[in-house]
């Protein structure tokens, strides 16, 4: 059963690593704000949710695990909402600073 | 070479370029971005160090705090930077205060790898006298009983802080409103935010100190957060940043000092030495000075980052 666990533990966390990849990648290589702050999304919520999900069964607990669910949905919130904001800056024309 | 230095290595790497980077860098805004990244950065190196209270301390103050400030002088700066580019310091200079910084930095860097391995510490001793202060952390018992003394004075100098911040504030503006009242769209995604966050992270800010006693944690993150909570909904326009001259808001700004002083004091009767505590009071009388110094803090933080009085009435 625990060697199981470490097989989902790795294949999530790979496939998180790969989505923060991804994101980076996106990140430098798009050529407009909107397009990177898409890539940048992908990262935040598959990637961290992938890590965050492999890190479960390794959490040592119920009040841990859920611990870690909190801390992906405030990123997802506080991502979700910075990335707005930029968006808009973006679509006004105005650089942010 | 294993998996743990090979991480700590690239760490250590990126730490050192986004430093050098932060220097070498010409915009203003882009060295502050750097300088939040360090901070985060290094919070990270610290947890890989297994200190996770100096790592908490400095992704709040050190990457956030200063980052949130920092940023506020780079937007006031925005509009002098290119004559400030323009009269930069001759060549001579520049060589001069480039040597003087290394040599600083080389010397701390000397003095760190002169020291005997294992380094000299007090952590057995003040590991062996935990039981005996009744709490569970031993970077609170450090601050608040072995060395009590600093923790005074820094909260102490926070205020003075704040005092040196407001009195940039023109005559006819003393006593007014902090910085410019923020007008935000009421349907706002800002506004959402700053209705649906602070709830979570009043209760994660007061755990925070709470859990201090016993865990990572403490009063500065603490007070932090809940400062950042505060800040948020100012940012959003729901609320607006006290005037300076609200009595109570003066009194709650030096309570926690006050209160740490009078009960260091207190101890010269009780325990014989000032900022001694009383056999078998020490957690009690630890947590009250912490739980006073948490609105003084959180007052601080948060009108710190509001900046001088800009504005005498409401609009």
């Amino acid at each position: 059963m625990s060697f199981l666990f470490d097989v989902f533990t790795v294949m999530a966390v790979s496939t998180g690593v790969f989505f923060f990849l991804a994101g980076s990648i996106g990140l430098l290589r798009f050529p407009d704000a909107l397009s990177r702050l898409h890539a940048l999304t992908k990262a935040d919520n598959v990637g961290l949710g992938l890590v965050m999900l492999g890190l479960l069964p390794r959490a040592g607990g119920l009040l841990a695990a859920l611990k870690l669910v909190v801390v992906w949905l405030l990123v997802l919130l506080a991502s979700a909402m910075v990335s707005q904001m930029i968006a808009r800056v973006a679509r006004r024309g105005g650089s942010p600073l | 070479m294993t998996v743990a230095s090979a991480l700590a290595l690239v760490l250590a790497l990126l730490l050192v370029s986004i430093a050098a980077w932060t220097v070498v860098t010409r915009r203003t805004f882009a060295a502050v971005e750097g300088f939040v990244a360090y901070g985060l950065l290094l919070s990270i190196a610290w947890v890989a160090l297994s200190a996770i209270d100096v790592a908490l301390t400095e992704a709040a103050i050190g990457g956030g705090l200063t980052g949130v400030l920092l940023i506020g002088a780079a937007a006031r700066l925005r509009t002098a930077e290119t004559a400030l580019s323009a009269e930069r310091a001759g060549a001579p200079l520049r060589w001069l205060a480039a040597a003087v910084s290394a040599a600083v930095a080389g010397a701390i860097a000397f003095g760190v790898l002169l020291l005997p391995d294992p380094a000299p510490t007090l952590a057995p001793a003040v590991s062996e006298h935990l039981p005996s202060i009744g709490l569970g952390n031993a970077v609170t018992a450090v601050l608040l009983a072995y060395r009590g003394i600093d923790t005074l004075l820094e909260s102490i100098v926070v205020v003075f802080a704040l005092i040196g911040v407001w009195s940039l504030a023109p005559d006819h503006l003393w006593g007014g409103y902090p910085g410019p009242r923020q007008y935000a769209d009421p349907n706002s995604i800002l506004a959402y935010l700053a209705r649906v966050l602070p709830p979570i992270g009043i209760i994660v800010g007061l755990y925070i100190f709470w859990v201090g006693a016993d865990l990572p944690g403490g009063k500065f993150q603490g007070a932090t957060i809940l400062a950042a909570m505060w800040l948020l909904v100012m940012m959003a326009g729901l609320t607006d940043a006290p005037p300076i001259n609200r009595t109570w808001l003066r009194i709650l700004l030096v309570a926690g000092p006050l209160l740490f002083i009078a009960i260091g004091f207190a101890g010269a009767v009780t325990a014989g030495a000032v900022l001694a505590y009383p056999e078998g009071y020490a957690k009690l009388l630890i947590k009250v000075i912490e739980a006073a110094l948490m609105p003084t803090l959180t007052l601080t933080l948060a009108l710190l980052v509001a900046g001088a009085p800009e504005r005498t009435a409401p609009p």
